[in-house]
């Protein structure tokens, strides 16, 4: 079987004994080559810990991450991570930080070396001209450019984003996004991010992966965005002729379906290894297409 | 106030230099010889601090302006060495700060890297706790008898004793510091793939280095504040045996000239591990 370049199967992570219910369980799921996919979900529901599992920071309880055909057993800087709080090392300068990260990709560069490819990182994140700066000396969208730089600079097969933008104001998230975008169609980067912002995953995601609320947490379903990469632009999304009907489907899963999926799967042939693949989208623009449930998962 | 022309900084000058001035006018009227009046106190006690005081004429007590006259007699010539019981006040300091940055500074090889391993390990601080919270509170005077038994040697005893004073905050404050380290910037390492050693040199410590620096400047006042009873008791040179030896001669001016300087030096210590540690603290 052809494996995307992450597969995540079976993966359960419970905290404390097995007695314990678990966050999550029986998860499965994909993400391909270039492909930009994000999990969305409820608070609680163990999307941090899925992501941190990708990233090799926390073991899972039962199932396996597999990566480029091969199972993960800790970190790696094939897996760059790009954290809620930014996490950068308040001690260092800008390219201080950045340089910490290539040295550790590439220990043998010089000095000249190292910074010369950190400032080309910065430079495309917008940051030329603070690179001498601290980080408290820096604005909150300013400092999560440096942790996206950061991340890009050691030039990962994957990058791995837990709600990177949800501590920004409007504005900057916005124009963050719109970078994001641009650097991964620019590098056809491979990305997973978690977010619980519907529209940040419609702008962004090609795939859209919904979890379930936990415990017991479970992947329910995986709406396609069918709406393609050189349509997405965030001012005028919303006048799109598919966006409502992507935007209704996610944010109706967040609101009802998500607490009641047990419900809705009950007497119906749930697979978590294949999960279904809906596309809401089509059925705005062509709608006798595909038959979309959308306040419901029983068909008849 | 800025509208008066004067700041606070100013304002508060003043008001030191008016509490100094009283207390100098408050002694200088305390220490006044009392004219006229007969034998003021006990002749046992008079044969014992002199001709002087047993008429009563002149306290024992210097006033502020003998006090000045002392002051400037060791200034003007603080590193004469006339025997071995007869040294400048600055020879008397030089011994005793060696002593302390000795001491102080065998306390922060030990502890520094000894914290570190308490603060990564949970095992080890468990472990090593009981140890600690046992020994931390004992006087390290109480250590002296116990030095000079085994050592056999007061100058190194004097040193052990700071040693033993010194190592404690700065083995807390470094396992704490350490310990105490974001997780967030440990997974930043671990996503780099950072081994160990350079974790540990370019994450962990400089974010512990405000914390460590914190201890070191607890040791060095605490270090300062010991080495003068420890030089009391052992005798021989330090500023610690030089009030002692006044003492025995009666020589106020020249113990209260000793406290000052004490003082001072003590101050200066301080400021210097506060410059360090603004090196090293980082705005979060």
């Amino acid at each position: 079987m052809e494996r995307p370049l992450i597969s995540i199967e079976g993966l359960a992570r419970r905290f404390g004994d097995s007695t314990q219910p678990a966050v999550f369980e029986d998860i499965w799921f994909g993400v391909e080559r270039g492909e930009f996919v994000c999990l969305i979900g409820h608070s609680g529901c163990g999307k941090t810990t899925i992501l941190n599992v990708l990233a090799g920071l926390d073991q899972p309880s039962g199932g396996a991450v597999i990566v480029d055909n091969r199972e993960i057993d800790g970190p790696s800087l094939d897996r760059a991570v790009i954290f809620q709080g930014h996490a950068l090392l308040p001690w260092l300068t800008v390219m201080g930080n950045i340089a910490f990260a290539v040295s550790s990709r590439w220990p043998s560069w010089n000095r000249a070396r190292v910074q010369e490819h950190a400032r080309r990182f910065i430079e495309l994140v917008g940051l030329k001209g603070a690179e001498a700066k601290r980080p408290a000396q820096l604005s909150g969208g300013m400092k999560q450019r440096v942790g996206i730089a950061r991340a890009l600079s050691i030039q990962p097969k994957m990058l791995l984003m837990d709600e990177p933008f949800s501590a920004l104001d409007a504005l900057t998230r916005g124009m963050l996004q719109d970078e994001v975008l641009r650097i991964c169609a620019d590098t056809n980067q491979t990305v997973f991010m978690i977010t619980h912002d519907v529209d940040e995953a419609i702008l962004l995601a090609d795939r859209i992966v919904l979890m379930t609320n936990g415990p017991g947490a479970r992947i329910a379903e995986i709406v396609q965005n069918t709406m393609p990469r050189d349509e997405r632009h965030r001012n005028d999304l919303h006048r799109h002729p598919q966006y409502y009907a992507i935007r209704n489907h996610l944010v109706e899963f967040l609101v009802n379906r998500s607490r009641a999926f047990d419900q809705e799967i009950a007497g119906t042939a749930y697979d978590p290894r294949r999960v279904k693949l809906v596309k809401p989208g089509l059925a705005a623009v062509n709608p006798p297409a595909e038959i979309v449930p959308l306040t419901t998962g029983r068909r008849q | 106030m800025p509208s008066l022309g004067k700041s606070l900084g100013v304002r508060a000058a003043l008001l030191s230099l008016l509490i100094f001035a009283a207390i100098v006018a408050l002694w200088q009227i305390a220490a006044q010889p009392v004219a006229g009046s007969g034998p003021a106190v006990d002749p046992e006690y008079a044969k014992l601090v002199g001709a002087a005081a047993a008429t009563g004429a002149k306290s024992a007590m210097p006033t502020p302006a003998d006090i000045g006259a002392a002051i400037w007699k060791h200034l003007a010539d603080p590193f004469y060495v006339r025997g071995s019981n007869d040294k400048g006040i600055g020879v008397q300091l030089a011994y005793s700060l060696g002593r302390v940055l000795l001491g102080f500074g065998l306390a922060a090889l030990v502890a520094v890297p000894l914290g570190f391993v308490i603060g990564m390990s949970p095992l080890v601080y468990r472990a090593l706790d009981p140890f600690i919270q046992i020994l931390k509170p004992v006087s390290p005077l109480a250590w002296m008898p116990l030095a000079l038994y085994t050592i056999k040697d007061s100058a190194i005893s004097s040193i052990f004793v700071i040693f033993i004073c010194s190592v404690w905050p700065m083995l807390i404050n470094t396992a704490f510091g350490v310990a105490s380290v974001r997780r967030e910037w440990l997974n930043v390492a671990r996503t780099l793939e950072v081994g160990p050693l350079r974790t540990a040199f370019k994450v962990i410590l400089p974010a512990a280095a405000p914390t460590i620096m914190t201890g070191m400047r607890i040791s060095i006042g605490i270090a300062w504040l010991v080495i003068v009873a420890a030089e009391m008791l052992v005798g021989g040179t330090g500023i610690g045996y030089f009030v002692w030896n006044e003492w025995n001669n009666l020589s106020i001016a020249n113990i209260v000239t000793a406290i000052l300087l004490i003082g001072l030096v003590g101050l200066l210590l301080d400021q210097a591990l506060a410059r360090l540690a603004k090196l090293v603290t980082y705005p979060e």
